[in-house]
């Protein structure tokens, strides 16, 4: 009787640190969500840096927010900074390799930065 | 008889419903909110050209039809090109005659062999060289072979120095181009219209023999400093147009299309250039 009620309280006890572990990680991604918004909308008006800031807050605070990193790869790649803008893109992809929106995005922009790197003498 | 249609469209606008529904909820699981955004890509200019403030459009070494002034018409688009879209002033000069100059220190290696000899035996040699050499430029250039002995005028650093300290040490652009007729007769795919028994028109590809013509466009541009004569880069393209035989295209307009396609490659050696697109936002 004395076992099984011990084997219940070590139950509650591991299912509230996983609570609260999952309440973190919910934190961290609707905190995370709040900068990707922020950014997104100064970025539709043009203000690319303050998006920038705000995307680079989102990924420090979720690092497996694939969409931040979609995001932060466009704004770098408008800024004309192509290395980072391709780490933030393979990053994106490497934590949700079947989304198709971000896939597009990396073509396209492969293909830009293919165009950049070319030789100065080709035939 | 009128009932059955009217139930046959209220069952269709079901399944459309349902499938909009679907797609909706399909979305919502996703999460996946889309914003798309204009972007403009900047590419930095692949020659380094922050020791220059300006750029001399020197001339070219031209061959293939006369039906185009190829070197006066590359000094003309690239100059005003170049006055638009990048930071370097352009001198405004009379386009040189290269194929004359080349020309010109051709004959005057092959005059005066002698007094260029060395007394040493490296210089007496390649004086010979050069002698040997400066038969063979051809008068008429007609195809890639010929314009080969020409690359020798691009390595005269003395005489490039002396144009460059002549308009104050700029950059200069040169090099050669060569426009030639092609002609070319086979098999091509075309698109061809056609309409059913309804009258509805589809466009079909089909296979059909043509007999073409038109031209080949190659040009090589050759960026050197002037404040030294040394070539620093150089942007070698070819493009290729033809037109059904019957159409009379006129040389200049070729010439002014294929063009249009080597520009923005020859910008992209000397300016930023701003790709523009359009990206997806993802929340």
């Amino acid at each position: 009787m004395k076992s099984s009620r011990s084997f219940a309280v070590v139950l509650l006890a591991a299912a509230a640190v996983a609570g609260a572990g999952t309440s973190v990680l919910a934190d961290a991604r609707s905190d995370a969500r709040e900068q990707v918004d922020f950014g997104i909308n100064v970025a539709q008006r043009g203000l690319w840096r303050e998006a920038i800031y705000r995307w680079e807050k989102a990924v420090e605070l979720d690092p497996n927010y694939a969409a931040a990193f979609n995001d932060l790869g466009i704004a770098y790649e408008h800024e004309g900074q192509l290395e980072k803008a391709r780490k933030a893109y393979e990053k994106a992809l490497a934590l949700d390799p079947n989304n198709t929106n971000i896939r597009q995005n990396y073509d396209l922009f492969k293909e830009i930065n293919d165009r950049a790197a070319q030789p100065k003498d080709k035939q | 008889m009128t009932a059955r249609p009217s139930r046959k469209t209220s069952s269709s606008t079901f399944a459309l419903a349902v499938v909009a529904a679907a797609l909706a909820a399909f979305a919502a699981a996703c999460g996946e909110t889309l914003y798309e955004v204009p972007v403009e890509t900047p590419i930095p200019a692949k020659l380094d050209v922050a020791p220059f403030q300006r750029v001399l459009v020197a001339g070219f070494v031209t061959g293939g039809t006369e039906d185009v002034d190829a070197n006066q018409e590359t000094v003309r688009l690239l100059r005003s090109q170049l006055r638009t879209k990048s930071e370097l002033r352009v001198i405004d000069a009379d386009p040189m005659p290269l194929n004359e100059v080349a020309q010109e220190q051709n004959k005057a290696a092959t005059a005066a062999p002698v007094e260029t000899t060395g007394s040493t035996e490296g210089p007496t040699v390649r004086t010979v060289q050069d002698t040997t050499a400066a038969t063979v430029l051809p008068q008429k250039i007609k195809d890639e072979k010929d314009l080969e002995p020409y690359d020798r005028l691009f390595a005269n650093t003395a005489y490039w120095k002396r144009i460059g300290e002549e308009y104050q040490n700029p950059l200069i652009v040169t090099g050669t181009v060569l426009f030639v007729p092609r002609t070319s007769s086979g098999l091509v795919t075309r698109e061809t219209e056609v309409y059913d028994g309804l009258g509805r028109r589809r466009v079909i590809p089909q296979r059909v023999y043509m007999e073409r013509k038109g031209f080949m466009l190659r040009p090589k541009f050759i960026f050197i400093d002037g404040r030294t004569g040394a070539t620093i880069s150089s942007l070698s393209r070819r493009e290729e147009a033809l037109y059904n035989a019957q159409n009379e295209t006129p040389a200049l307009s070729t010439y002014f299309e294929l063009m249009d396609r080597i520009v923005p490659d020859f910008l992209g050696t000397l300016s930023t250039q701003k790709i523009k697109g359009t990206r997806v936002l993802l929340k």
